[in-house]
């Protein structure tokens, strides 16, 4: 069966690092699954059955994780041997948490606007920008890191799963402004 | 000693032989059957030539009917006729409350999370009545076929919860059906067109049925059916629609809320007429009768309809919306959307979902029997038929799975829209010097309050050796299969110790009942219990051997030595002779031993697939 002691990357045969290609990526995500998913076995025997629901929910697991660039970091440090406390460990950059701050609330006050759409839109788009600035900041330091390296990953990971944490919450807004809208 | 036939690889069994298998649409106002013959995917009729059998069955002193008979006497005999079983199904008692006013029946108090409902013929579960009409129409389906089916796909709501899902199967198995797989009604729709035409891209699929309302977005890619979200309502449909109607009747002719429950049928029904004239016409007439002699007459325009149910159409296009925001994908990106359910042949849907979409939706394939024909494709695959097939569909969870945390949060551990199988752990500990147990509480949904969110099912584990609070570390893995079905096992990491685990679903039925609702329909049928479960354990072995036979055709030159071939082959051996003249449980030790002794066989294969797999993508693509 499949080899649960793989890391991911060897999993869908690409090379361990941080940059991975999406479309080849989702093809061996595709091609793996063609061979193991349930519905290969769904005549087999229980033992078939079982093996191919584990298998597949493994690759399931390790896709999810390559394809986000915020996961795919964190299983990267991991395998570097660097484990995130990811309930406590914050940033301590207090420019940054500034800036954090003030986007919350730009967030919190667009409830109130007339208009909210156009500062939503344009509020998304900073965030994504500053993602999009973290993941090529991050994927420097993954290209032949050292202990220094890992733990200036560590601290662009911090940041990164705050800005998407304000993403997930800006979706929510929109979502409700939608909803209210109707 | 008999003389064995002695099967030689190469040719193990007919070549071939076409397995019989069904794909069957499960309705909550219709439902249908259908199957793959020679290469086409088609409805089966009943003998009067009807392809639709109305999910209504009637529970008499005398017996059972189910369909068209049952649909008749629904005005008549509302209280043994029961038509909303896929409403009900999955459902616990408090939200019978929610639903019970738009519902005739009664409700018997008790104690049992599952819904009863009081009929002639005795107390009756939502699970015994959709199995009633899926043993309707497997029966159709082995009649025109001419043999028992091996398989059959069973189609839900993608919006159904798992408690929903599991019920279902229940009353698969209470119908004495293999279940191949719950597939989702918008993917068996996307299903039956992308065979069709070989589609490519983002589609949506709106399906508006009878009581449910379902939106999925795919992506389609060499074959591969990979759904990105799905959304939906499960309480929203066709009879929303003509409750709508009946109850702009009841104003018009100035009735009040408490007409009878017979009234209430018959302006259900003069609504739903209205509805489908509708489809055709700008302006139709109603009349039914409201008492003694009397009845009223009027007329209702198309647009007037419209101005009725477009608080619902509205209802469904903003659960588009949200579900192409977890798709992940804006509207422009849409191909095409495909309508399914009957609810879509009326105009003003079409015009608004056209809308949204900013194309025309496709119709092509009649609405009512899309999904049938989608389950039947996927059955005829998944039985056998097309070895080599390329079709594969990923679905996903449609709601976040949670569990109870302290102060009455969820703490969701699966969230909705990911793609399934899939399984996820979590860590516990005891907070109690020498605990021995811990109880769990699975919940489904997205809100935070574990009271606004469904609960599924209580877990308690056992056995977990005596520590002091905080040393044991027991690992909880949530594992949710392609049905969508949650199963869950418990390890205490320190000590190995694997935790028993108890399950209490919330509002299904536990596999006592189901057993014990065997036994009685078994006897209700003169029908041999002992017979009847040693034939199912013979066909289970013919089964795995089957599938053995067809792996050593395939690869067992080439993946086995001389040694383990005869190790395997002694194994075939022996099962076939246990399944010829052993009794029930010796076929099923024998499966057992079978599994395990050639389990280095079945492992060695699925790694040699994916090396196969793989082996289209060698490294040089990365050393350019």
């Amino acid at each position: 069966m499949l080899d649960f002691s793989k890391n991911y990357f060897d999993l869908f045969g690409l090379p361990v690092g941080y940059i991975v290609d999406a479309s080849s990526l989702a093809d061996r995500y595709r091609d793996l699954q063609r061979v193991v998913h349930p519905d290969r076995y769904a005549n087999g025997t229980e033992q078939e059955r079982r093996l191919s629901v584990q298998g597949a929910s493994l690759i399931n697991e390790a896709f999810e994780t390559l394809k986000d660039p915020v996961a795919r970091a964190a299983y990267l440090l991991s395998l570097h041997g660097v484990e995130m406390d990811v309930q406590n460990e914050s940033t301590q950059d207090m420019a940054f948490l500034m800036q954090q701050m003030e986007l919350r609330e730009e967030l919190e006050s667009l409830r109130e606007q007339a208009g909210p759409y156009e500062t939503l839109l344009d509020l998304s788009g900073r965030i994504n920008k500053q993602i999009t600035d973290l993941v090529a900041q991050i994927a420097m330091q993954f290209e032949t890191p050292n202990d220094e390296q890992l733990q200036e990953a560590r601290e662009i990971l911090r940041k990164m799963r705050f800005l998407q944490k304000l993403r997930a919450e800006t979706e929510r807004v929109e979502a409700e402004l939608e909803d209210r809208l109707n | 000693m008999a003389l064995l036939q002695i099967a030689e690889p190469g040719q193990a069994q007919a070549p071939h032989q076409h397995r019989l298998s069904a794909g069957i649409d499960l309705g909550t106002t219709n439902s249908l059957v259908a199957t793959v013959r020679s290469g086409k995917a088609e409805t089966l009729p009943d003998q009067q030539g009807r392809h639709l059998l109305p999910s209504v069955v009637r529970y008499q002193q005398s017996g059972i009917q189910v369909g068209h008979q049952a649909k008749q006497s629904e005005v008549d005999d509302p209280l043994n006729t029961i038509s909303s079983a896929k409403r009900l199904i999955g459902r616990g008692v408090d939200d019978i409350k929610t639903l019970g006013s738009q519902l005739p029946y009664h409700f018997v108090d008790q104690q049992s999370s599952v819904p009863r409902i009081k009929t002639e013929a005795g107390d009756i579960s939502p699970v015994e009545v959709s199995a009633e009409v899926l043993k309707q129409l497997s029966e159709r389906a082995e009649g025109t076929l001419g043999g028992p089916l091996e398989g059959v796909v069973i189609t839900v709501p993608a919006y159904f919860d798992e408690a929903q899902r599991q019920a279902t199967k229940d009353a698969a198995k209470l119908a004495g059906l293999h279940v191949l797989r719950l597939l989702n009604e918008p993917t068996a729709a996307a299903v039956a067109y992308g065979l069709d035409k070989g589609a490519e891209g983002v589609h949506a699929i709106y399906d508006l049925g009878g009581g449910t309302f379902d939106i999925s977005i795919l992506r389609l890619n060499k074959g591969v059916f990979e759904v990105m979200a799905t959304g939906g309502d499960s309480a929203l449909g066709g009879d929303d629609f003509d409750r709508c109607v009946a109850e702009w009747i009841m104003q018009q002719a100035g009735l009040d809320e408490n007409v009878s429950q017979g009234m209430a049928k018959r302006l259900m029904h003069a609504a739903c007429t209205a509805k489908e004239a509708l489809t055709q016409t700008e302006q139709t007439e109603i009349e039914v009768p409201i008492g003694t002699g009397e009845s009223w007459q009027g007329s209702l325009s198309r647009e007037q309809f419209n101005t009725l149910v477009d608080p619902l159409v509205t209802k469904s296009l903003m659960a588009c919306r949200r579900t192409l925001r977890d798709a992940g994908v804006g509207v422009d990106e849409v191909q095409e959307v495909v309508m399914v359910g009957g609810s879509t042949r009326v105009p003003r849907v079409r015009e608004k979902v056209g809308e949204l979409f900013n194309t025309q939706p496709l119709v092509d394939i009649d609405p009512d029997r899309v999904v049938a024909v989608g389950a039947a494709i996927q059955a005829d695959i998944l039985v056998g038929n097309k070895p080599g097939d390329e079709m594969l569909l990923l679905d996903v969870i449609p709601l976040s799975l949670g569990i109870e945390t302290m102060g009455g949060l969820s703490e969701k551990l699966i969230s909705r829209n990911t793609t399934i199988p899939v399984a996820r752990a979590q860590e516990f500990t005891t907070f109690k010097d020498g605990q021995s147990a811990m109880a769990i509480h699975v919940v489904q949904g997205e809100r935070e309050l574990v009271a606004d969110c469904r609960s599924l099912a209580r877990f308690e584990l056992r056995g977990i050796p005596p520590m002091v609070a905080g040393a044991a570390r027991i690992r909880v893995t949530f594992a949710v299969d392609a049905d969508g079905l949650l199963s869950v096992s418990a390890i205490e990491l320190s000590s190995g110790v694997q935790a028993n685990i108890e399950v209490k679903p919330s509002y299904g039925l536990t596999d006592q009942e189901i057993e014990t609702m065997l036994r009685d329909s078994i006897a209700h049928a003169d029908e041999d219990k002992q017979a009847r479960s040693l034939r199912e354990q013979q066909v289970e072995a013919e089964r795995v051997i089957e599938a053995l036979q067809a792996a050593l055709v395939e690869d067992g030159e080439r993946l086995l030595d001389a040694t383990e071939r005869q190790q395997v082959d002694a194994a075939l051996e022996t099962l076939r002779t246990v399944s010829k003249d052993g009794d029930q449980e010796q076929i099923k030790n024998q499966i057992a031993e079978l599994e395990k002794s050639c389990g280095f066989y079945v492992e060695r294969r699925m790694n040699q697939s994916i090396q196969q797999a793989m082996s289209g993508h060698s490294v040089d693509e990365f050393d350019q």
